[in-house]
């Protein structure tokens, strides 16, 4: 009883006291709101540690097993961060303080190793658009083109390609001032059109549609008809 | 022996990465510099701050991590030196763990160009956990999420914090992203509380925030190293991302060159066969 | 100064080393990894403490008094339950924390959608069909809801709608792609920009 039911009850209550508050801010509503969200806020800091466990038992065990250099540089740096992390918010009542030891971690090993991993990704989408960006639809050959003129009008060589372009047309049309064609920049208004036009329909249409299927979840979570986080 | 179209269909990937790498470097490296052109989504951002009164309050929140930093970072010391050089008071605050610090580091860097001082011109929040809750939380009042500073400091003890208590006092606020939060704040801050709002994105986050323009429930949209680029054209202070853009033009160029190149070849294949 | 050298020499190390995964899988970018790994675990737990427990739970113990002090307690016990999923025994109890989280989450997402989101974006299409633009956007907008949201095969009106719907969402990607692309370059861009820049001195 208390383990399934009790849940479905928080819940419920949690749930319905937030959609009230929303339409009557006032006491007792507005003043329990507060206080709910304040504890959320504090709830969902230990959630964060849950992780933790997971991580150095596993660590933990692989090492047992047998000598594992990895596993010991993981939890060697794991406590190393703490050490340095409890030591900064002794000595500088906050470890984020810019000359801290633990700043100093941060600014040397998290923000290289962070950026340096989501860098190696360029790599992977210049070779990706090499490999597998075919024209082999009608579809495919759309997005292709939509990428390439957003790629060519949301950078400065956009409108260098284009007065070259520009150049050509008023060559073989001497009619048509190159001056005047050179201005257009028509890359980077076509990129402008597609972004605020066809992409944002399509965009909101699909945001829409995961609207209502976020708002149908949310009502099932609070009536206790979705329930598989307390089965989980 | 392959021919020619058979070797363009089929370049190493470690060729493809050292012509990245290359394409990237000596731009830089020869310190190229090409004329930006400024968006009207980037525009109307830089007026809407541009607009405020000296004394002003804009609050910046550091959605991002070292993950997204190339991009974001750039924004947000162009937004911060716009405020400073207009006496625009500023609070910082994060509802990235990893990025906060980031935050520190700029303000840091402007507040000495323009000789700012920590609780008169600007605070730093810090960070809390649970950010939906905090957004509608600090609707009511601020100190119920950070009654001190991120260092422990009462915030009543800075004068300009002391008349700030929820959204009403904050003239702007500035989401800086690289996810799911700018919705967030849209949503929560912008829908229920009023709150104008400038959201400055990564490349990947920008798209999606265009129908929230269109429907001016955001009053401007920085996006990606673009962005960043255009934002320090008009604030006059070239920085990393003006830096960086003629490199962002080449590799554009190289992957388009790819594509097509990946493309002939696999359409001369596709016939033969 | 000293340390300022050593930390750059530190970070393009781990920066060199998560670069050689490019050329093959090798024991730098594992151990890189690992670094990781293990430090950003651990700086999260700095963060919990020092932006959660300490300023929310334990400043706020010390701080306030009379009933408010002890109604504390209560997010505290929930916050500690949550730990006992760290015991399969006692992984149940975690349920409790859990649903209350989830309801808020569920209460605060049921009401954002519909004002934050639905209202003003269906309020934003309602346009005068007087302009091309105008007109391309309430049709896009419908269109993408028609392939996207009907499950039922198409045949008429509705086929070329959903036809329609898939040219405007190729479009979309295509954007979105073209700017995924311009982001990751970005970050290429900043990596490199450190070690041409902080660790070799090559430019200004």
């Amino acid at each position: 009883m208390i383990r399934s039911q009790l849940p479905l009850i928080i819940t419920f209550f949690t749930g319905m006291l937030l959609i009230i508050t929303f339409f009557i801010p006032h006491k007792p509503f507005g003043d329990l709101e507060q206080r709910f969200l304040i504890w959320y806020s504090i709830i969902s800091g230990f959630t964060v540690l849950l992780g933790l466990d997971s991580l150095v038992r596993y660590h933990l065990t692989k090492l047992k097993r047998e000598f594992n250099i990895h596993s010991l540089i993981l939890l060697f740096s794991l406590f190393l961060t703490l050490i340095l992390g409890f030591y900064s918010w002794f000595k500088f009542k906050t470890p984020f303080a810019l000359n801290s030891p633990f700043m100093y971690l941060y600014t040397y090993v998290i923000i290289p190793l962070q950026a340096t991993m989501f860098a190696l990704l360029a790599f992977f989408i210049a070779s990706a658009a090499y490999r597998a960006f075919r024209a082999r639809t009608f579809e495919a050959t759309l997005l292709l083109i939509a990428a390439t003129i957003v790629m060519l009008g949301r950078v400065p060589i956009g409108s260098y390609i284009w007065k070259g372009i520009a150049y050509l047309i008023s060559s073989i049309f001497p009619k048509i001032p190159y001056e005047e064609l050179a201005k257009k920049e028509i890359f980077a208004l076509i990129s402008d059109w597609i972004m605020n036009v066809p992409q944002n329909a399509a965009k909101r249409g699909i945001f829409i549609g995961t609207a209502l299927g976020g708002i149908a979840m949310s009502i099932r979570i609070i009536l206790g008809i979705e329930r598989t986080y307390i089965t989980k | 022996m392959k021919d020619i179209w058979t070797k363009l269909a089929t370049i190493d990937r470690r060729i493809i990465y050292l012509l990245v790498f290359l394409v990237v470097s000596l731009p830089m490296i020869f310190r190229m510099i090409m004329p930006i052109r400024v968006s009207s989504e980037v525009k109307m951002a830089f007026s809407e701050i541009d607009n405020l009164k000296p004394g002003s309050i804009v609050m910046i929140s550091i959605d991002y991590d070292a993950a997204s930093e190339p991009e974001l970072q750039p924004m947000l010391i162009g937004i911060l030196r716009h405020c400073f050089s207009k006496d625009i008071k500023v609070i910082l605050l994060g509802q990235w763990a990893l990025g906060l610090p980031l935050g520190e580091i700029a303000l840091n860097q402007v507040a000495k160009e323009y000789n700012k001082r920590y609780g008169e011109d600007y605070v730093n929040l810090g960070y809390r956990p649970g950010y939906t809750a905090l957004m509608v939380g600090i609707g009511k009042e601020i100190r119920d999420f950070f009654p001190t500073d991120y260092k422990g400091i009462p915030i009543d003890s800075f004068p300009f914090m002391r008349k700030v208590r929820n959204y009403q006092q904050i003239d702007i606020l500035v989401g800086l992203e690289a996810g799911a939060t700018g919705d967030a704040w849209v949503q929560f801050a912008g829908a229920r509380f009023n709150q104008k709002i400038i959201l400055g994105t990564t490349g990947v986050v920008a798209p999606d925030m265009f129908p929230y323009l269109q429907a001016k429930q955001i009053v401007g949209l920085i996006g990606g190293l673009q962005g960043a680029a255009e934002y320090e054209t008009l604030v006059r202070k070239a920085g990393s991302a003006i830096l960086g853009m003629p490199a962002q033009s080449f590799v554009h160029l190289l992957i388009i060159i790819f594509i097509i190149i990946g493309n002939i070849g696999y359409f001369i294949l596709r016939k033969r066969k | 100064m000293i340390l300022n050298i050593i930390g750059t020499w530190l970070a393009a190390t781990l920066t060199l080393a998560i670069f050689s995964f490019l050329y093959k899988d090798n024991p730098f970018y594992k151990l890189a990894e690992h670094i990781y790994v293990g430090v950003s675990a651990g700086f999260w737990v700095i963060y919990v403490w020092s932006f959660d427990i300490k300023p929310m739970l334990i400043d706020r113990f010390i701080t306030t008094t009379g009933v408010e002090k002890w109604i504390l307690l209560i997010p505290a016990i929930l916050g500690i339950l949550m730990l006992t999923r760290w015991f399969p025994k006692t992984a149940w109890i975690s349920r409790i924390p859990l649903s209350f989280t989830i309801g808020i989450g569920a209460g605060l997402g049921v009401t954002a959608s519909i004002q934050g989101f639905l209202i003003p974006q269906i309020g934003a299409t309602l346009l005068p069909l007087t302009t091309i633009n105008n007109i391309l956007l309430v049709i896009g907008v419908i269109s993408t809801i028609i392939y996207f949201y009907f499950s039922k095969e198409f045949k008429g009106t509705w086929k070329f709608f959903s036809r329609l719907g898939i040219i405007f969402i190729m479009v979309a990607f295509g954007a979105s792609f073209g700017y995924t692309v311009m982001a990751r370059i970005s970050l290429l861009i900043g990596r490199i920009y450190f070690l041409l820049h902080n660790f070799l001195h090559i430019i200004p």
